[in-house]
């Protein structure tokens, strides 16, 4: 058996020791997840060596489903795109495993949740390893439900379900699109196997669809366009890109580690992996490309603004990762699919170490959420505070953290991408200083400046005390991740990790040379970065009233940032009510009134007319014998007249 | 093949019954409860395994009725009691003697009364049942049929709620007066198909086109309301409610899947013209039936009618799936059968463990059992998941599968079906919600987390929700060759290249 196999198989051992035997553990389950987790990554990172200098790996694990023509088996890919994304998800993974063992500690649900994490992690690799396009279905829903039970961890709490509901079902919503586009595909094709569709490609390319033909319509659409824009829609859902974003900050009610994990590391960017994966799909529609280029756009400075507002340290973060995720998006539709993963990479990394620096903030605040109730934390959190500034340079773009050399590629691989590629650029640089401008008022605010707590406060019912750092366990997973915040872009650089992706890709790196130099191009995202930081240092580092007058001066732009762009409120008036209502109204009215209406009615209309025949039997002999006479009367006579 | 030397299907149909009727003097011994519950699960049990040599000795290779028995029953008619089973029945046959043991533990705490008689009419409807999946006399498949009411009659009468008399009556009557049309157009088929019952020679038969369509809309009206199919489904929901846990386990996990039986037993091959040509019309009533039942129990605030109501909505998956007249529709209509005779029916049982416990149903009543029950929260969890179709887990198959073979016959129709995928994640989310998640609030009574009974009644079915969700070709290999001469009838009689739009 190859060791590829152990690289899921050992998170799932673990998910089936800590998920069986439970009762057991007794708040040990760490015991058995965090090795084998350890020993995945190690293996991760093997097979990433191996990629580097052989070829990709095939592995057919079993055959699934056979029905007639239709075959679909389990199997392991691992190429170039899947190596290195491991390496990235079992570093995330194992570093959370391993600071769960502080944040999660008193936790009555903490070998559940050891489980858990392990069983993401085994579906996240198997999504990562999937060779078709059912599988990385299967595998993609798997982490959608994983997510869903880790967000209803807390589930005494109204708003960990609410959150988890919305989760799954808006995940749901987009996989309604992408299980059509499977199909579809199936359709088209006669496979779902990525390198056979691949291959068919080019005889289907001009293949037209009649979308409407059930309604008599005779439009004709192009199906690879069709099909990458159903795809599309699952990414949509997986990726929290507009209009399907709404769960993910909600997710946010979940515990931080999985926050960091799930929510911004590694499963919200399944969606841009399976862009990435099916690159010559959507570089044959420059249809989808151009729509996937403009969600992702969008959502990137949508998202910025609603960061700017918010009060909710774990929000903010999550915010931020929409928005970044609207980068990698849009540099998959400007077909930067390299640049795009460089920063899904980066991102992956010191994102995570965002979330897990606001969970030792929340950690060490018994609970406290709110950034505005928190302030001069940078004196009694060292570890913490250096390793956000890092976590926060980086997203912000400044050089030489990671987070520069990949937003800088996407930026310049936008502006050198046709005429509207200028446009894409230019929101692209806006939602940069945004995100320095949002990112640097939530460090200054919670780390600097004065304390805006009581020491020995209660919160949430807990015995409050004063702000500590976190124990080792906990900063080390930080440590880890800052050296990797800081060296990630640097090596991907200098290692041309856009050249090593594009082994596993169709679409050569451009080579097309910008109009402005690459170095002014830098140069302007930089200082938008710089701007951004000033800002935020100038309003929020010191105690200034400005804040509050901008939000008075400009009530109606700072309301929609506040209630982000009113997204719920809309879904709630337009969907989720009028199912609801509409529901219960079939039900009263047309299932019990109309339909067992009539079942009744029949069954009444035997009974009365049986009960008003009945009242001829009467049992009385004259009335029988006066009916007698009545009739034999009658025939008489009627035998008479007709005579 | 045979079973301590009786012919093996024989002895299916009738250790259950011979069982039952060797109990009838427990009825009027006192303090005999137990005993009778573990003799009956030792039928049932003893059943079970006995099932199992079917998968020893079938030949998976063939499409011919295996383990064939032919006595002449009836001479002056020529009805004969002839039984055989091809892959399609034999995993309906297994899923019955599989759920039946988990019936008797369900019942462990839940019947207290008339014990006796509650587990004769148990074991007897079982017989029934299989008589059913078993039969190729008409007739005899007829008899069985309707003897299946009797006992169900009982259960739900004798054993049932407090509004068990007019739910038991409309069940009754609503299936009684569906199966008449049945009757009508068996003893048409007599005298246009040759003067037989025999069900393989009335299948070998050409029919004219009007006679098709008159047989095909008979039967349709007896499946329809067994299925149910829309509109025909509001006994459901009345029968599911007041019937006791085991009789609706048996009613949603076996009982309802004789319709879908039906339809592919005797319409397809049979009344293939027919049958093509009605498409459209069961197209249009198992899409609106998938959406309707979501639809409806969203509205629900009583658990076994919630259920009841997606069961509507998942019965239109295996409608529409037997419709398509592709490998991958009707394999999967067969395999969202099983699947949703486990997964409902432990669904079920579920909420028998919690109604024995609180004597109620309603969604409000419940809330945060997570607290107080981990694991049989767990199990609650796993089968919802199941049942709103998670990849992994059993449904997902056979809805997928049924949803590729709509799609490849008619792309909007797998369009609308692919709706009720949506809806089914947000009744069971919500069942989930109102049950599980929460606030525990400790009222009048105790919530302790499962016995051993329970144990023994929902394990096995989550071993095989797992085990179905990642090995279904266990399943899908034994149907292969069965709906391959299925199709064969079909296609034969018409050609099937007008169904296929959207390209």
């Amino acid at each position: 058996m190859s060791f590829y196999v152990l690289i899921p198989l050992l998170p799932l051992i673990g998910f089936l020791i800590t998920g069986i035997f439970w009762p057991y553990f007794k708040g040990k389950g760490h015991i058995v997840t965090v090795p084998l987790m350890i020993a995945s990554w190690v293996l991760s990172l093997r097979a990433f060596s191996e990629t580097m200098s052989g070829p990709s790996v095939h592995l057919k694990l079993f055959d699934w489903i056979d029905s007639g023509s239709f075959h679909v088996a389990i199997s392991l890919m691992v190429d170039h795109l899947t190596a290195i994304m491991l390496v990235m998800v079992t570093t995330v993974s194992t570093l959370v495993h391993i600071y769960t063992v502080g944040y999660m500690k008193d936790d009555s649900g903490y070998d559940r949740f050891f489980a858990y994490i392990s069983l993401f992690t085994f579906s996240m690799i198997m999504l990562l390893m999937s060779d078709n396009l059912l599988e990385l279905f299967v595998f993609w829903e798997a982490v959608g439900f994983c997510s869903y039970i880790l967000i209803v961890h807390w589930y005494e709490r109204k708003p960990s379900w609410v959150a988890a509901n919305k989760a799954f079902i808006m995940n749901r919503i987009g996989d309604f699109g992408f299980m059509l586009g499977i199909l579809l595909v199936y359709v088209v094709f006669g496979t779902l196997n990525y390198s056979e569709i691949f291959q068919k490609l080019p005889a289907h390319i001009h293949d037209s669809i009649n979308l409407w033909s059930a309604f008599n319509g005779t439009t004709h659409y192009s199906v690879i366009t069709v099909i990458a824009l159903l795809l599309f829609v699952g990414a949509v859902g997986k990726s929290a890109q507009l209009p399907l974003h709404p769960w993910l900050p909600d997710a946010m009610e979940g515990p931080t580690p999985i926050s960091a994990l799930i929510h911004a590391a590694t499963m919200v960017t399944a969606g841009i992996f399976m862009i990435v994966r099916l690159n010559p799909i959507y570089n044959a529609s420059a249809v989808a490309m151009s729509v996937v280029a403009w969600t992702g756009a969008l959502t990137a400075v949508v998202a910025a603004t609603i960061a700017l507002t918010q009060r909710d340290i774990k929000k903010i973060v999550a915010y931020s990762t929409m928005s970044q995720l609207g980068y990698m998006v849009m540099a998959c539709g400007i077909g930067a699919y390299g640049a795009g993963i460089f920063h899904l990479l980066t991102h992956g990394f010191f994102k995570a170490l965002l979330f897990l620096g606001a969970g030792s903030v929340i950690h060490s605040m018994s609970g406290e959420q709110d950034i505005f109730r928190m302030g001069g934390l940078s004196r009694a959190m060292k570890i913490t505070f250096a390793t956000m500034m890092i976590g926060s340079l980086a997203l912000s773009g400044i050089p030489p953290f990671a987070g520069f050399y990949s937003k800088d590629l996407i930026l310049s691989e936008a502006f050198q991408s046709g005429p509207t590629g200028h446009i894409f650029w230019m929101i692209g640089v806006l939602t940069a200083m945004l995100t320095a401008f949002y990112t640097f008022r939530l460090v200054f605010v919670v780390f600097l400046g004065k304390e805006n707590f009581s020491e020995g406060e209660h919160h949430h019912g807990h015995e409050g005390h004063a702000p500590h750092e976190s124990p080792l366990v906990m900063t080390f997973p930080l440590i880890f991740l800052s050296f990797m915040a800081l060296t990630a872009g640097w090596a991907g650089n200098h290692y041309d990790i856009v050249g090593f992706l594009s082994q596993s890709m169709t679409v050569p790196h451009p080579t097309a040379r910008p109009e402005l130099s690459e170095d002014s191009l830098k140069a302007i995202s930089v200082i938008v970065g710089l701007v951004g930081i000033l800002l935020a240092y100038f309003l929020y580092a010191k105690p200034s009233t400005v804040p509050q007058r901008m939000a008075h001066q400009f009530k109606r732009l700072y309301s929609l940032s506040l209630n982000k762009w009113f997204f719920d409120e809309f879904y709630d008036l337009v969907f989720v009510k009028p199912t609801i209502f509409l529901s219960f109204l079939l039900w009263k009215e047309v299932d019990k009134g109309v339909i067992d209406g009539i079942v009744n009615g029949v069954a009444e209309f035997c009974q009365t007319s049986a009960a008003s025949l009945r009242r001829l039997q009467t049992g009385q002999l004259q009335n029988y014998a006066l009916v007698m006479a009545i009739g034999l009367f009658g025939m008489v006579s009627v035998f008479l007249f007709i005579r | 093949m045979t079973f301590l030397s009786i012919p093996i299907l024989t002895f299916l149909i009738f250790f259950p019954i011979v069982g039952g009727i060797f109990l009838l003097p427990f009825m009027k011994m006192k303090n005999s409860d137990t005993t009778v519950k573990w003799v009956a699960v030792g039928i049932t049990v003893i059943e079970f395994i006995a099932s199992l040599t079917l998968l020893i000795g079938g030949n998976p290779g063939t499409f011919q009725m295996q383990f064939a028995e032919d006595h002449l029953w009836i001479p002056f008619a020529n009805i004969h009691y002839t039984l055989g089973i091809d892959g399609i029945s034999l995993v309906l046959i297994i899923m019955t003697t599989l759920l039946m043991p988990m019936c008797i533990f369900t019942s462990w705490v839940g019947i207290n009364k008339r014990v006796t008689e509650f587990m004769i009419a148990i074991l007897v409807l079982e017989g029934a049942m299989i008589g059913v999946f078993a039969a190729m006399d008409f007739i005899l498949f007829y008899v069985f049929w309707e003897a299946m009411l009797i006992p169900m009659f009982l259960i739900i009468g004798v054993w049932g709620g407090p509004n068990r008399i007019y739910a038991t009556i409309k069940f009754f009557l609503y299936t009684l007066a569906g199966s008449l049309f049945l009757l009508l157009a068996i003893i048409s088929l007599y005298f246009e198909g040759g003067h037989t019952f025999n069900i393989v020679s009335l299948m070998g038969q050409h029919y004219s086109p009007i006679f098709q369509d008159f047989a095909f809309v008979a039967l349709f009206l007896a499946f329809a309301v067994k299925v149910p199919m829309f509109p025909f489904h509001t006994w459901l929901p009345d029968a599911h409610v007041e019937a006791p846990t085991a009789g609706s386990v048996i009613l949603a996990s076996v009982m309802l899947k004789m319709g879908a039986y039906g339809f592919i037993r005797f319409s397809l091959p049979m009344f293939p013209k027919a049958s093509v040509f009605f498409t459209g019309f069961i197209f249009a009533l198992s899409l609106i039936g998938i959406i309707w039942g979501a639809m409806m129990a969203l509205a629900q605030e009583d658990m076994k009618k919630l259920i009841a109501y997606s069961s509507v909505s998942h019965m239109g998956f295996v409608t529409l799936g037997i419709f398509v007249f592709n490998a991958q529709g009707v394999e999967g209509a067969i395999l969202q059968m099983i699947n949703h005779g486990v997964t409902t029916g432990a669904l079920f049982l579920c909420v028998g463990v919690l109604y024995d416990r609180t004597h109620s149903r309603l969604l409000s009543d419940y809330g945060g059992i997570a607290k107080v029950m981990p694991v049989f929260s767990t199990m609650l969890v796993i089968f919802s998941l199941s049942s709103l179709g998670l990849p992994g887990l059993n449904s997902f198959v056979g809805e997928f599968l049924v949803l590729l073979g709509a799609f490849r016959a008619n792309a909007a129709v797998g369009v609308i079906a692919a709706i009720g995928i949506i809806l089914a994640a947000l009744y069971m989310l919500y069942l989930l919600s109102k049950v599980v998640w929460g606030k525990y609030e400790p009222r009048s009574w105790a919530l302790p987390d499962m016995n051993r009974y329970e144990w023994a009644s929902l394990l096995p079915l989550l071993v095989i929700v797992v085990w179905l969700g990642v090995q279904p070709n266990a399943l899908l290999s034994m149907l292969h060759v069965s709906v391959t001469h299925l199709l064969g009838q079909v296609s034969s009689a018409s050609p099937l290249a007008s169904l296929s739009g959207g390209f």
